[in-house]
């Protein structure tokens, strides 16, 4: 569990060596409507971020120029303080150690939660070595320590489909989880959830910061509350205001774009 | 289920131990090994189990044409590549069979000229164009009969899956390629006998093709190679990369996030699938003793797509039937009806992509009485039934 309210401020210490993700200036337009704006912002290691903002602000296409997704028009995006991602295709990306979790649960349907935890193993990707692929000891403890964390040790061998919307969601993070990452980027995680789904996925990405940096897109303000940690918040594609959620409830420019409303 | 059930399901051979249909599958092209040629050559002629050597020929046909509805399932059913091109990499496969055959008529042709092919001969060829050189071999010609198609398919498909073109645009552009290919083959000029493309055959490695034996033989090697090729399908499938085929399959970009260079895995198997078509192109030929352009026509490799449809599509095991009951339809319509077998064809399509969207084998593993004809007919009895019932009550 985190220490209460000690967050680091990392607009004043930006030394980029202690930065796990380094946006600098970053635009992208799509026919003229330009997403992100000269948008600038850092997580440092280890942190657990929450970002929010009207629908629009560029939440996603920032997460799509991270994962390489989208390429930005300008601007410098540095993982770990040295690699520059703009240069990097998603796979490369994934293997750089920045998983992604999507707004819409997307586990593979048809493959049980043992499988899909397999494929997103950490490990060899390339086509020949998965042909001749044979599963470790190790690796099979690996899974059923994920299994465990987001409880779906039960479900091992169920179809991925046939599982609840907030187990879809807690596989996906698990498969995230198998892949090792140093950076967690998980959009919206809590939509759609119940209450008590809310609250243990609250507690599962508390549960697993701390060893990674995690970045969380949400609307959900009670969830970002329970979360803990510093909120950035974006508008029009830039940053609009930075800090604890209770500094960012009251700061006026933000209740009056977003919170206000 | 425990753990040690999923080391088995991947280790060793076990991956056919838990195929059912696959088991089946191999147990009736065993049978058939046995059977068929016993039947032709040692049941007399007038025997009611003897089977005359057309037909042994009809029936290794069918099995070439089951192993491109194979080919075409491992990446359809499997990685959701939709080839509506795969009738070129079968008939590359034949006309490298074709080359080799053609090679082998010597100076027995029309024009008896030892050294050019009479259709080169007839187009005032003097020497031999340089592709054709090595073709005289017998293991060069089944070298080219993989490569061919292998290296075709591998070349298109690295410009067409790193350019992420994927889906309907694939399918249109395998048409393209199928389409260019046939016009390409048409044309004299290329040297693969143009229009009238290659054939009066004589003879493989100096037996004779036109013999009861070679047919059998023939016929045996067409059912080896369906079980052997299904076997190496099922492997692929049973090991992680074709996990990654179905993850692919499901969702490209998902995988992609995963760290899979979604690209190469499309190339490896969209290759392997080409050079199975080309084994069974190859064996196609000297059962029907002919290959010309037609064989690259686009409505060709639609119609092994139907094949694969109706046999059921992600099973393997259904596209080899889909392959052989259709085939077998379509011969046995053309004899009985000419005109209407089309629509026939047409009918069998909409008709099992209607009552049976999994395919033949699909329903018949399911056993799903609602959503079979048999389960709607005894709905729309049991209707009916009532209707008049309460009809009468009321009256």
């Amino acid at each position: 569990m985190r220490a209460s309210q000690e967050i680091p401020n990392p607009s004043h210490m930006a030394e980029r060596k202690d930065t796990i993700l380094y946006l600098d200036g970053v635009s992208v337009s799509f026919d003229g409507f330009k997403a992100l704006n000269d948008l600038s912002f850092y997580v440092l290691k280890g942190e657990l971020r929450a970002v929010i903002g009207p629908n629009g602000a560029g939440k996603t296409t920032m997460m799509d120029v991270v994962t390489g997704k989208t390429r930005p028009d300008e601007g410098q995006v540095l993982f770990d303080g040295l690699t520059d991602l703009t240069r990097c295709d998603e796979a490369r990306i994934a293997n750089m150690g920045i998983g992604r979790k999507f707004q819409k649960p997307t586990v593979f349907e048809n493959m049980s939660v043992f499988d899909n935890l397999e494929l997103a193993l950490s490990g060899a990707r390339d086509v020949f070595k998965s042909f001749l692929f044979k599963l470790t000891g190790k690796q099979q403890d690996r899974i059923d320590e994920v299994m465990e964390i987001i409880v779906l040790s039960k479900e091992c061998f169920t179809e991925a489909g046939a599982l609840s919307h907030g187990q879809k969601q807690w596989l996906e993070i698990g498969m995230l989880l198998m892949q090792e990452p140093d950076l967690l980027l998980v959009d919206e995680p809590a939509a759609g959830m119940t209450d008590a789904e809310t609250e243990q996925t609250s507690l599962l990405l508390r549960k697993i910061s701390g060893d990674r940096s995690i970045v969380v897109v949400e609307h959900d303000m009670e969830f970002v509350k329970s979360l803990n940690s510093r909120v950035t918040v974006l508008h029009e594609g830039s940053v609009l205001a930075e800090g604890s959620l209770e500094k960012i409830q009251n700061d006026e420019k933000v209740i009056e774009v977003y919170l206000g409303r | 289920m425990s753990q040690t059930n999923i080391f088995q399901r991947r280790s060793g051979f076990s991956f056919l131990l838990t195929d059912k249909g696959g088991q089946w599958l191999l147990g009736l092209i065993l049978a058939a090994i046995i059977f068929v040629p016993f039947c032709n050559l040692y049941v007399p002629q007038d025997g009611f189990f003897h089977i005359p050597t057309y037909m042994v020929s009809l029936l290794g046909k069918y099995l070439t044409l089951a192993l491109l509805a194979l080919s075409v399932d491992l990446i359809w059913g499997y990685c959701g590549i939709l080839s509506l091109g795969h009738g070129a990499f079968f008939a590359l496969g034949g006309y490298a069979m074709g080359m080799y055959m053609m090679r082998q008529i010597g100076d027995r042709g029309v024009y008896g000229n030892a050294e050019l092919p009479d259709f080169m001969v007839f187009l005032n060829w003097n020497e031999i164009p340089w592709y054709w050189h090595g073709f005289d071999s017998f293991s060069f010609a089944m070298l080219m009969v993989v490569l061919m198609p292998g290296i075709l398919a591998f070349v298109f498909g690295w410009f067409a899956f790193r350019s992420r073109v994927s889906g309907v645009y694939f399918s249109i552009i395998t048409q393209a390629l199928t389409y260019a290919m046939m016009l390409a083959f048409f044309r004299n000029d290329m040297g693969f006998g143009g229009n009238n493309g290659l054939t009066d055959f004589k003879d493989i490695l100096g037996f004779n093709l036109q013999s009861n034996d070679m047919r059998v033989i023939l016929f045996m090697l067409s059912a080896l190679a369906v079980a052997l090729s299904y076997i190496l399908c099922r492997y692929i499938v049973s090991s992680k990369l074709g996990r990654v085929l179905v993850a692919i399959r499901d969702s490209e970009s998902r995988t992609r996030f995963l760290g899979y260079r979604v690209e190469y895995y499309q190339l490896f198997v969209f290759t392997i699938s080409a050079m199975l078509a080309g084994i069974a192109g190859a064996l196609y030929v000297p059962q029907v003793g002919i290959i010309n352009p037609s064989e690259f026509l686009p409505a060709n490799s639609i119609e092994v797509v139907i094949w694969v449809a109706i046999g059921g599509r992600g099973s393997l095991y259904g596209a080899v039937l889909g392959g052989i009951i259709v085939n077998y339809a379509k011969s046995y319509l053309t004899g009985a009806f000419p005109e209407i077998w089309l629509y026939a064809l047409g009918a069998l399509f909409i008709f099992s992509t209607i009552f049976f969207p999994k395919g033949i084998v699909g329903s018949v593993s399911s056993f799903n009485v609602k959503h079979s004809i048999g389960g709607s007919v005894v709905a729309v009895c049991r209707r009916i039934v009532g209707r008049i019932r309460r009809n009468l009550m009321g009256a």
